[in-house]
């Protein structure tokens, strides 16, 4: 294995993981459930 | 490795499509798996869906941001962004390339035999637009009396959810059959359009329309995972540049957020083995041996 370690990807995905807990702790999954649960008008083109 | 990709292509639209009891239940799936997000773009509103589409959450949230401070929550859409975040710094495009449902139907409508067109590059930039302007722009800032906005993009230009969605659900529920106007006509006709493009060109919606793969097209060059180029082995034959089902030029912009990383150059094309799977900087198995020659031709 020849190469030296990028460090971004990790920065990013740490920063990212941040943000993705922030909205877990905000209670976010639980909005996003209940929106996918149910039939999504617009998307369909009715609504 | 190209039959490999496609039957991973496969294994993901049967997996963020896994409810097949749709027909019996007479409705979507309704399950806890639909806070896990799809890599690719597939509408949460297919009564098969399993996961939910983060263009369609992230819109969503957006579009309610003032509605829910009013309310006291704070549902800022860091959760569904975070989400595409970690996959996009994951695996930037390769998701484009292996596991988009959507993608995956225009590459098998492009294999219908038919004279095929090339995609000006100008228009590889209409999809970031769609991204600020219909995702997030509008649907923030356009709001009705109750501090709601619209999904713009679903709404008004998805393809992916008239077909996965809009066509199933009308099928399915007869009742939604009488709502039926001019926003429904006006999907179609984009779907048409899409399909027929499909056929002519390739990947047209993924390469000028989707917002997600503008999204995980911001990560291609730093993704952990990513296609690299060793320039000291590319002898500029060219071959990548005619595989390229993005018809870019891989040897010139390697890393160009337009790759959806098929690899198609790498396998199919590349003699001198200068493309390569790099992961978090290292080449991920060994160079192969180089031909001694200096060209294809």
């Amino acid at each position: 294995m020849n190469g030296k370690l990028r460090k971004t990807p990790f920065i990013l995905l740490g920063f990212f993981l941040l943000l993705w807990l922030v909205g877990v702790s905000l209670g976010e999954p639980t909005r996003v459930l209940e929106q996918a649960k149910s039939i999504c008008l617009s998307c369909i083109g009715i609504g | 490795m190209q039959t490999i990709r496609k039957l991973i292509q496969a294994v993901w639209i049967f997996l963020i499509n896994g409810f097949w009891g749709f027909p019996i239940t007479g409705n979507l799936y309704q399950g806890p798996l639909k806070v896990i997000c799809s890599p690719g773009l597939n509408c949460y509103s297919c009564p098969a869906a399993t996961t939910y589409c983060p263009i369609g959450s992230l819109q969503q949230l957006l579009l309610g941001v003032r509605f829910s401070l009013q309310t006291g929550h704070y549902y800022l859409g860091s959760f569904v962004l975070g989400g595409m975040g970690l996959l996009g710094a994951s695996f930037g495009r390769f998701i484009c390339g292996w596991a988009c449902p959507f993608g995956f139907i225009q590459e098998l409508l492009h294999k219908i035999p038919s004279k095929k067109y090339s995609i000006p590059p100008l228009l590889n930039w209409c999809k970031y637009g769609f991204l600020l302007l219909f995702v997030i722009v509008l649907p923030l800032v356009f709001v009705d009396q109750f501090g709601l906005g619209k999904p713009w993009f679903c709404k008004y230009v998805c393809p992916a959810g008239t077909l996965e969605a809009g066509i199933p659900m009308v099928l399915l529920v007869p009742d939604l059959r009488t709502t039926l106007g001019f926003l429904y006509l006006n999907k179609i006709c984009i779907l048409i359009g899409v399909i027929v493009w499909s056929v002519v060109a390739s990947r047209p919606f993924c390469r000028t329309i989707c917002p997600l793969g503008a999204f995980y097209a911001l990560f291609n060059k730093i993704s952990l995972v990513k296609l690299d180029l060793d320039k000291e082995a590319c002898t500029n034959c060219k071959a990548c540049h005619k595989v390229c089902p993005v018809e870019i030029h891989f040897n010139e912009t390697p890393g160009s957020g337009e790759c959806i990383n098929c690899m198609k150059c790498m396998t199919e094309a590349c003699r001198f083995d200068a493309i390569h799977v790099n992961v978090a900087g290292y080449r991920l198995g060994q160079p192969g041996k180089r031909p001694a020659v200096t060209s294809h031709q």
